[in-house]
């Protein structure tokens, strides 16, 4: 009897099930598409600020002084010691290597230009390297992302180069010009504009650099972008310090200090170090980000509660006259209740599987167009949400049903009230 | 009075009369109703807000990456005495600007390091990630970076320093460590460092405030008042700030739309169940020879007006939802926009009056009789 109730209810009141179903389903599925953007708000945005370049720098270990001032080096060739090539690709084969967006060597010689001393930097432009199995390409337009080029970038394999722009009006160069480096022509494939030193400079393949330079696997400075955690208060302690429980905690959590600890482990004699600039701010500009996004959708999942609290009340009010007509039957307050919620759960349950694949529809659209990248839901939140729409339709039902069941029938069954 | 007017004024009075009984009689349908859309019109406006200063609040964060503009002498050159107070007359106090001299000198066992004079006070407020264990504060203190520190002065000792045959005494007073060039830099205050070496600062970094807009125009007045040098934007911090704002806002924005979709659903549901509720006195109006455009205008007045009181209520939460998520999120209060009002205003009213018609559209096609039988 009381299944067929409950059925003979859905079957003959289509259009209020229908209500209290779209808005169940709307807010779960809001509920759903915010719940998944805020969760992955923080690694979206981890990649987005990548537009800042690398936080991380590797130097030789046991390097001399640099000698920069305005972007200018002034360090004599010969002095310091130097990273090789050959060791770059092993970043690849570190542990967090997923959260490693790209990489660059840098390596700067003086070479004079129609009687200038100017720096000649060395770099990777977008590099194909190879580790293990891996192909993968990096090199400063992954790690410098501000680097604007007039003409064309430079192939990594190829003698051609780039001319910082405030070097270019000096030299009155332009694109396909060329320029004689060291007795050699070389053909200007770009102007360069940066905003900073490079404008003032030559930038060339490492490979013609290392030519230059003679020293063949020559690196002076390594420039890392990684995605990394915000800093707390285990990532600043001391490695050293730690045990060995609190080490692997360290080592396997995505720090700016724990991957610099990799960096060295994977780069032989060398030093790696976080560019605070970029790494610090980091952080606090995700932080603020984050919590914005958190308390947003405490408010998105308040507005769909009450959504959903609403059209229950309203669903169930409208059926005064059924409860009127139950009780004059003799139906108990308790089974006519059990009747409501029952009704509730199956509607929240429907209305929540469908507005979990709504939801999980939303967030990916989200993730495309604002960030071109996939927002994907964890399976694991389905029996969370539909728990919480359950728990947000008896809530709301419950009210409205204690006045229903509270109602006198002979009013009820008279129209009034 | 003529006839007419009288009957006019009796027909207003009886219009305002129902309206207000009916929401005195009907208390309890009529609360819920405007709750929903207090809810509705405060989750607007809140949102609206937030969306409209969040941009201001995050630029303040992302003025912590430091300058966005560099002021450098041409060629090298040192800048003319009176840049920094040009510069400081250009941004008029909307803004920070820091004078940097560079000069490379030599440690006492013949070693080269790259000294600056600067404003140790304004470094401070510009570069705040600078991580710096104790500040230097007096005259002849030096802040010497985590690598100059193992060449100049291995356990903090006080060293000497010569460029161009004069010598000058420094006690280090404080290590700094960046993990970029600063690292490799002795810096010392900018009075000992023209006293010793007698050259000027070749560079100022500004933080300028403001949208790339304002920057763009702090540079534009910066180049004409001061011919002599270079004036450039720093591409790395102006792109990354425009690139992550961009996005954050897009995200605001897509969520604060599912929020007020949501808060407008609510609005309709309760109304539309409010509407329908009272077919009877839609019956007895109609059965009593109302037209059907009187009870029209009467539920469209009675949606408005709810509408309106919502909207007025919920703009008022609203600011004050706004106003805690700044103080929790970004420890500054988030102005309130009053401008935002009209638009909450007019989206609720409509929201109100749609919610009306929707039912009221059903009710025209059923017969009085019909709903008076109580079917």
């Amino acid at each position: 009897m009381f299944f067929r109730l409950v059925y003979e209810s859905f079957r003959r009141q289509k259009r209020r099930k229908a209500l209290a179903g779209v808005a169940i389903t709307l807010g779960v599925a809001v509920a759903t598409a915010m719940i998944a953007v805020a969760t992955d708000v923080g690694d979206k945005m981890s990649r987005e600020l990548r537009a800042y370049g690398a936080n991380l720098l590797v130097t030789p270990q046991e390097d001399t002084l640099d000698l920069q001032i305005g972007g200018v080096d002034l360090k004599p060739p010969s002095d310091g010691t130097y990273l090789n090539e050959a060791d770059l690709p092993k970043i690849r084969g570190t542990f967090w290597h997923h959260n490693i967006v790209g990489f660059s060597p840098m390596l700067p010689v003086n070479v004079n230009v129609s009687g200038r001393d100017v720096t000649l930097l060395g770099t990777y432009f977008s590099k194909k390297l190879s580790f293990g199995k891996e192909d993968f390409a990096t090199g400063v337009q992954i790690t410098h992302p501000w680097w604007k080029v007039k003409g064309a970038w430079p192939n990594d394999e190829s003698q051609d180069v780039l001319i910082g722009e405030s070097l270019a009006t000096k030299l009155a160069l332009k694109p396909g010009d060329q320029i004689q480096i060291r007795g050699q022509n070389h053909r200007v494939a770009g102007l360069l504009l940066t905003g900073a030193g490079e404008d003032n400079q030559i930038v060339a393949p490492l490979g013609l650099a290392q030519q230059i330079l003679r020293k063949p696997g020559a690196v002076r400075r390594l420039y890392v972008s990684a995605m990394t955690k915000p800093e707390d208060a285990l990532a600043r302690r001391d490695p050293k310090t730690m045990n060995a429980e609190l080490f692997d905690r360290w080592y396997c959590s995505p720090y700016v200090q724990s991957i610099a600890y990799q960096l060295q482990e994977a780069i032989p004699h060398s030093h790696a170090e976080q560019i605070r600039q970029v790494a610090q701010n980091e952080g606090t500009v995700l932080a603020r980000i984050k919590g914005l996004m958190l308390l947003v959708t405490l408010a998105a999942l308040l507005a769909s509660a009450l959504a959903v609290s609403a059209a229950m009340a309203t669903a169930i009010f409208e059926r005064r006259s059924e409860v009127g007509l139950m009780k004059a039957l003799g139906g108990g307050n308790a089974s006519i209740a059990a009747l409501f919620f029952v009704e509730a759960m199956l509607l929240a349950l429907i209305g929540g599987l469908i507005g979990f694949a709504g939801g999980a529809v939303l967030a990916r659209q989200i993730g495309r167009s604002i960030f071109a990248a996939q927002i994907t839901i964890d399976p694991v939140l389905l029996p969370v949400i539909l728990a919480l729409a359950v728990i947000v339709t008896f809530a709301g039902s419950a009210l409205a049903i204690r006045r229903a069941v509270k109602f006198d029938p002979v009013y009820a069954l008279r129209g009034e009230g | 009075m003529s006839p007419a007017r009288r009957a006019d004024a009796q027909h207003t009075s009886m219009f305002l009369r129902m309206l207000l009984r009916a929401a005195v009689l009907r208390r309890g349908r009529a609360a819920s109703a405007l709750l929903a859309m207090v809810v509705a019109a405060a989750a607007a406006t809140a949102m609206l807000n937030l969306y409209v200063d969040v941009q201001a609040k995050l630029r303040k964060e992302f003025r912590n990456y430091g300058a966005n503009v560099v002021v450098v002498g041409k060629d090298g050159e040192t800048l003319p005495d009176s840049a920094l107070e040009q510069v400081n007359a250009v941004l008029a106090g909307r803004g920070l600007a820091v004078p940097f001299a560079y000069v490379v000198a030599r440690t006492s066992d013949g070693q080269s390091v790259v000294v600056s004079g600067t404003d140790f006070a304004q470094v401070r407020k510009l570069d705040s990630w600078w991580s710096v264990n104790s500040w230097p504060e007096e005259a002849q203190d030096a802040l010497v970076g985590t690598r100059a520190a193992a060449v100049v002065s291995p356990q903090a000792k006080p060293f000497d320093l010569s460029f161009q045959g004069r010598t000058i005494h420094l006690d280090s007073a404080g290590t700094l460590s960046t993990g970029a060039a600063e690292d490799s830099r002795v810096y010392i205050s900018l009075t000992d460092f023209e006293n010793w070496t007698g050259v000027q600062p070749s560079t100022i970094e500004i933080a300028a405030a403001g949208s790339p807009e304002e920057v763009n125009a702090v540079i534009i007045r910066l180049a004409e008042a001061l011919p002599a040098a270079e004036v450039r934007p720093v591409r790395q911090i102006m792109e990354g700030e425009a690139r992550v704002l961009g996005k954050t806002r897009a995200t605001l924005l897509a969520s604060a739309s599912l929020i007020i979709l949501t808060a407008a659903l609510c609005v309709l549901s309760t109304l539309m169940g409010w509407i329908l509720d009272r077919r009877r006195d839609f019956a007895i109006m109609k059965a009593l020879g109302a037209s059907e455009r009187l009870i029209g205008s009467f539920f469209a007045a009675e949606a408005g007006v709810l509408g309106a009181i919502g909207a007025i209520v919920g703009f008022l939460i609203g600011i004050g939802v706004a106003a805690w998520i700044g103080r929790v999120n970004f420890h500054a209060a988030v102005v309130p926009r009053f401008n935002v009002l009209p638009w909450v205003l007019i989206g609720s009213v409509a929201v109100a009056l749609i919610s009306a018609a929707l039912p009221m559209s059903l009710l025209r096609r059923i017969q009085p009789a019909v709903i008076l039988r109580g079917e």
